[in-house]
């Protein structure tokens, strides 16, 4: 027995952030003053505010410790752990008030989120199953195995409301009830962790921090549609993920949890991992299963629809990380529980990975419906250095922006999609006043266009050629027929592409040229970026009156176009000027400008 | 796995394992001075037993803290226990064996101890 337990975050922000040295110092330290046997340390999933990483919380006092660099353990084991004084200082300071700790449950940040899908993560120890176990793990599919029929479980699921979170948003009773209404020797049960958009990480978040949801959810699905296997196509590149769920796993068949005759209801289920190798066609449904037939990951056409002949030519279910990891709990507490949440068409709550120009980057879950407002000012904590909100972008490279005018939409699937993005898997990328348009939709298709897998002409060729066009924009060598051209190819693709990557990889062009037209208006007739971002389009200067003739700016230039002598003002040479803007950031005097 | 019986009781086992990371408000605090003169007159094995029998009895609605000097040094080690709504109970010159009593009595069966309290033992 503990009097104490330390969650220090063992997710793959914070470990990158160091929490890893934190663990190490901290088990020494408690070895030094004696205290191992009496406080517990114990490595979990990800907290979400990932921004002020490594994180620390010490129970029973609940305290939020933030940010930590080793050579802090030594005061916290010493004052906090052995003397039992909170060390204030080093607290995350939005829970500090005067001399009173705040809970972190009232904090801007956590106060508004509501926590289904991330319940466990930075909580339980992801590594030990009795743990999840604690927290009800593993009775729903006890409660389905023992209590319901497989259709029961199917009406619970369709009542839930639960759409598809990987970003499609196809309701996931109808998907396992078309499964299950297909008569086969073998069904298959797959979980598409092919997390690929920009930005996004919840899916790895809940692989990280709660891996048995994920195998419970999928057990349950099995015995829906009267499946047998099940696979789980995880990224490689998510070796920690990869790790924990295969301990879990492991984990699992020892308990009897996958296997044969699961709580003795003649119930068979076991899972196997199949790593992909980074390309993002593979989160598409058809392309994934071919890669985990074991080909190479390139789409089919559909119908025929997996749940009529999916993997291996079996009637297959393919749902994302986050859709499952809600499962056990629409179970535990029922569908009206779950619909009782977020707005009419959209139940439930969204996990959203805040980045971009935010404070608090990091993941967030909140109800469906809640305002994008409340998310960026909220939850986010506001635009730093006090920049003004331009747009969000949400769904990635499939995706589109949000502009200011309409931060107060309500976020859900329909409302997404009726102002011309979509919820995609929930990145949500925040962009302030110095991000041109066109930069980005450019940005996105030189992602579409490295990874568009060359199948389909319509998708390899025709991305090419948007890319081309914004380029040649974003160099001043743009003409005003060129936003038709782009308009029409951008339709021409969405119609003809075979699977969801060219479907919807015009969506960023169409979006920004939507909301902001006149940038890229600006660009083809002014030849100016107004954010200042398009760099064939800027120039530097040097404001005579302002120069000091420091020099600095001189012997910082890598390209040595910044010539002048002392106490006189300096001069660019616009011939040898690379545009890197490293002068403007040294210079003091604010005397150098891009236009 | 065989049956749900089997999942209830490591769901139980761990309970009280894990009991610590929910909110803890409402919860009965069991607070031990850890100064150095608490530590010099024997709090830590005090502290330890105290984790020992609650953990042992499954109460989960205490937590066992620590704190620094609490300034009457001559008693340590001294254990205060704080219910809520309810006045603070100090409890000096423990040892683990006064810790399994106050245990039983006072935080199972809301009998105050009284001989080991600070009232009774100023009287002396």
């Amino acid at each position: 027995m503990f009097r104490s337990h330390v969650l220090v975050c063992g997710g793959t922000g914070c470990t990158s952030s160091g929490s890893e040295a934190i663990l190490s110092a901290l088990q020494a330290e408690l070895g030094k003053k004696g205290l191992t046997e009496e406080v517990k340390v114990i490595k979990t999933g990800c907290f979400g505010l990932c921004a002020l990483g490594p994180i620390m919380i010490v129970y029973p006092e609940g305290s939020f410790y933030s940010m930590v660099k080793p050579e802090d353990i030594p005061e916290i084991v010493e004052e906090h752990l052995l003397k039992g004084r909170i060390v204030k200082r080093l607290l995350y300071q939005e829970t500090v008030e005067g001399d009173d700790v705040k809970s972190l449950n009232e904090t801007q940040f956590y106060k508004k989120q509501l926590r289904v899908a991330l319940r466990n993560c930075g909580v339980i120890n992801p590594e030990n199953i009795d743990e999840y176990i604690a927290f009800e793990g593993y009775e729903a599919l006890g409660k389905c195995l023992t209590e319901y029929t497989p259709d029961q479980v199917i009406q619970i699921v369709k009542d839930s409301g639960l759409r598809g979170r990987g970003g499609g948003g196809f309701p996931t009773g109808v998907k396992w009830s078309l499964a299950r209404a297909n008569d086969a020797d073998q069904k298959y049960v797959c979980c598409n962790a092919d997390e690929g958009d920009p930005g996004a990480f919840m899916d790895r978040s809940i692989l990280e921090g709660d891996p048995h949801a994920l195998i419970e959810a999928m057990a349950i699905a099995g015995y829906a549609i009267g499946a047998t296997q099940g696979y789980i196509y995880v990224r490689a590149e998510y070796p920690i993920a990869v790790k924990r769920l295969e301990i879990a796993i492991g984990q699992a068949r020892d308990y009897g949890l996958l296997g044969k005759n699961i709580f003795d209801s003649g119930f068979d289920f076991d899972l196997d991992i199949r790593l992909g190798a980074g390309a993002f066609v593979c989160g598409e449904e058809t392309a994934l299963m071919t890669s985990i037939e074991g080909h190479r990951g390139e789409p089919r056409p559909r119908p025929p629809f997996p749940a009529q002949k999916g993997l291996f030519g079996k009637p297959t279910i393919l749902n994302n990380v986050e859709t499952y990891a809600n499962i056990p709990q629409i179970i535990l507490k029922g569908a009206d529980w779950f619909a009782s949440m977020g707005t009419e068409k959209s139940k439930g709550t969204k996990v959203f990975a805040l980045g971009g120009k935010i404070h608090n980057t990091g993941l967030v879950e909140i109800p469906m419906g809640t305002t994008l407002r409340e998310i960026v000012e909220e939850i986010g904590g506001g635009i730093p250095n006090g920049k003004k909100f331009k747009a969000a972008q949400t769904g990635g490279p499939s995706g589109g922006c949000i502009p200011a005018s309409l931060i107060d939409t309500p976020i859900d699937y329909d409302n997404l999609i009726k102002i011309g993005s979509m919820m995609g898997s929930g990145g949500l990328i925040v962009m302030d006043e110095d991000t041109c348009m066109v930069d980005i939709a450019k940005f996105f298709l030189e992602f579409t266009v490295d990874e568009s897998c060359g199948k389909c002409t319509p998708c390899r060729i025709g991305t090419k050629r948007l890319l081309e066009l914004l380029t040649k924009i974003t160099h001043g060598q743009g003409e005003m027929e060129d936003i038709d051209r782009l308009e029409e190819l951008c339709y021409y693709i969405k119609e003809n592409s075979l699977c969801g990557l060219g479907q919807t990889a015009p969506n960023p062009v169409l979006s920004t040229l939507r909301y902001f037209r006149n940038e890229y208006e600006a660009h083809i007739n002014e030849k100016k970026c107004p954010a200042g971002v398009c760099k064939s389009l800027l120039s530097f200067e040097i404001l005579p009156e302002k120069c000091k003739g420091c020099t600095l700016c001189a012997k910082i230039c890598p390209a040595g176009a910044i010539t002048g002598t002392v106490k006189q003002p300096h001069v660019i040479d616009k011939a040898k000027c690379v545009k890197c803007g490293a002068c403007i950031e040294k210079c003091r005097f604010g005397a150098i400008v891009k236009k | 796995m065989k049956s749900l019986a089997e999942l209830q009781a490591i769901r139980d086992k761990m309970k009280n394992k894990v009991g610590l990371r929910e909110d803890s408000e409402g919860a009965t605090r069991v607070v031990v001075g850890m100064a150095t003169c608490g530590i010099a007159a024997g709090a830590r094995p005090v502290l330890a037993q105290f984790t020992e029998e609650i953990s042992k009895r499954g109460l989960t609605n205490v937590t066992v803290t620590q704190t620094g000097c609490i300034g009457i040094c001559q008693y340590e080690p001294v254990v205060e226990v704080f219910e809520p709504g309810k006045e603070k109970v100090t409890y000096v010159k423990m040892t683990p064996e006064k810790a399994v009593r106050v245990v039983n009595d006072h935080l199972v069966n809301s009998n105050v101890v009284r001989e080991y309290t600070i009232g009774a033992n100023a009287e002396e």
